[in-house]
């Protein structure tokens, strides 16, 4: 029998997770810190939607960038809060999840010479869809002492005459990393310098604390040139019902949609009409759960100093990634010891990104009793491993 | 500081209050100043247990009455209300809009201790003009929080 599989494919690494997960699924009273979604159940004024959606037999198909409703309020939305016009008509198009999103975004843009620049630690598939577009990733190791933003040194030693994305993912799973207006500016003004097309991951944009996000296109000369990612899981609590969108210049929306078109058809229909009301009367639900997120951080970023493990305080996501060097392990190793002594799973950085080495990510999408309980135990590894 | 303070009290009265200043980002004299301030001016009226009584081996039912009364002149509703409501049997008294009055929230060991309360001692009060009692079957739900809730994280142990 030949060989059925797909070189590209198979030289893809599997997650770094799937090892933990495999193991942590066999414990049965862990602790986990590891989830990368809220605990929050999706507010119920938006299930009702859904379930009212079904009752009225909204089942068939949508149009491939997704019901006009959604798109005229997610341009609603990202003006009310970014200040940006996007046309719902050719500048939106509603995916399965912020996932499918950068997937065909990166298959719309990329040409086999390309390169795509991605900072990381960050989410886990920029690297695997580039390689998949045919692309080359160019990756930038941030720095733990420029609280994982990118600077504009790093992005201008990366930059080749073959660049031709930049994905910027903040606010940033794992690190909670932000980045303020003129952090942005000194960024855009290269992107526009280097004629740069920025993937713009903005899904957790609604998450961020005493600080607001800003997207990158809503400064000078970055619309044109950004693909503004967004969707529902992360502040609507939503994940389960895989939606996203895509926000950008026409040209660039109409070849994704095409992408989308063939391999998708179009976003799950009840969860668009469930989306249009998280849009039109879910501010006050992302508020709440926004509070009680920056109330665990806060917990949290305090018991980090209470034990003295070095972590710079996050601003955005539900992550923080506090350092664990001092422990002369491996990250992995670290958090396997801590599983296995202590019964809490947390995510090694390095399934992040190898710059993720000396680092884990703990989620606080968490309530704060299971947070206190985890901390305890964490705690009492430390003291041990520090003797 | 004092709505997100209150809304977490109002979820759980017990909190460490440590823990409450750091949740907060703010020093524990402070939110304990506010605190008292909260009780002082009568925000904070009481620190109260939700208990499930129905796991209990005490007897307890609750009936809800509807009262229709005449209201007393220069008083309104309040001296009707304040008689209903220094029984100690009364756990709660609203004043309603629509086809009643005043709402009474009794609890009792038996359906016949609620019987007599309503045809013994209410009833028989100047100005009421007529009572319409219901017993609570079962509660569902109460103050926020779901009786009998079965907590289970749903989700993937470990996700990206």
């Amino acid at each position: 029998m030949k060989n059925f599989l797909s070189d590209k494919v198979i030289n893809i690494k599997p997650s770094g997770i799937r090892k933990f997960f495999d193991i942590v699924s066999e414990m049965k009273d862990a602790i986990s810190l590891g989830v990368g979604e809220p605990d929050f159940d999706t507010p119920w004024h938006i299930r009702e939607e859904g379930i009212y959606a079904f009752e009225r037999g909204k089942t068939f198909y949508t149009s491939n960038s997704g019901l006009k409703d959604l798109r005229n309020e997610i341009s609603n939305y990202i003006k009310r809060t970014q200040g940006i016009d996007y046309c719902p008509d050719d500048e939106i198009i509603v995916t399965v999840g912020g996932s499918e999103a950068i997937d065909i975004a990166l298959r719309a843009v990329a040409n086999p010479a390309d390169e795509v620049i991605i900072p990381q630690p960050s989410y886990v598939s920029y690297e695997p869809c580039t390689i998949l577009a045919g692309a080359a990733p160019v990756i930038i190791e941030l720095k733990a002492e420029n609280e994982f933003k990118l600077t504009p040194e790093e992005l201008l030693a990366a930059v080749t005459p073959k660049t031709k994305v930049l994905v910027l993912p903040y606010p940033n799973n794992p690190t909670g990393a932000v980045m303020g207006k003129e952090e942005l500016e000194k960024i855009a003004k290269i992107a526009v310098e280097k004629d740069l097309l920025v993937l713009s991951d903005e899904i957790y944009s609604a998450l961020t604390y005493e600080t607001e996000h800003i997207s990158i296109a809503s400064l000078p000369g970055m619309r044109e040139r950004t693909i503004l990612i967004n969707g529902f899981s992360k502040a609507y609590a939503m994940t389960g019902w895989r939606l996203g969108y895509a926000c950008g210049p026409k040209e660039i929306i109409e070849q994704m949609t095409k992408i989308h078109q063939f391999a998708i058809m179009c976003a799950p229909t009840i969860s668009q009409y469930a989306a249009v009301e998280a849009l039109k009367n879910g501010d006050e639900s992302v508020e709440q759960m926004r509070k009680s997120y920056n109330q665990r951080r806060r917990f949290l970023i305090h018991k980090f100093k209470e034990m003295g493990l070095e972590c710079f305080e996050p601003f955005g996501a539900f992550y923080v990634f506090p350092c664990i060097k001092e422990f002369g392990m491996s990250s992995e190793e670290f958090a396997t010891r801590l599983l296995r002594e202590e019964k809490v799973a947390l995510v090694p950085g390095t399934a992040f990104g190898e710059c993720g080495e000396g680092f884990v990510r703990i989620s606080y999408a968490y309530s704060i009793e299971n947070l206190k309980t985890a901390i305890d135990r964490l705690e009492n590894f430390i003291r041990r491993l520090r003797g | 500081m004092r709505d997100e303070l209150l809304s977490i009290l109002e979820k759980n009265s017990r909190i460490d209050f440590s823990q409450l200043a750091i949740m907060l980002g703010k020093s524990e004299s402070d939110v304990l100043g506010e605190i008292s301030k909260l009780e002082n001016d009568g925000i904070i009226c009481g620190y109260h247990t939700l208990i499930n009584w129905e796991k209990t081996s005490i007897e307890k039912v609750t009936g809800l009455i509807e009262v229709k009364v005449t209201p007393m002149r220069g008083k309104g509703f309040d001296n009707m209300a304040e008689r209903i409501y220094n029984y100690p049997e009364v756990k709660a008294v609203y004043l309603i809009s629509g086809g009643y009055d005043l709402l009474v929230i009794l609890e009792e060991k038996s359906l016949k201790e609620i019987a007599s309360f309503v045809s013994e001692k209410l009833s028989t009060l100047d100005n009421i003009l007529s009572t319409s009692t219901h017993f609570i079957l079962k509660k569902y739900k109460d103050h926020g929080t779901i009786i009998n809730k079965q907590e289970k994280d749903e989700r993937e142990v470990i996700t990206p």
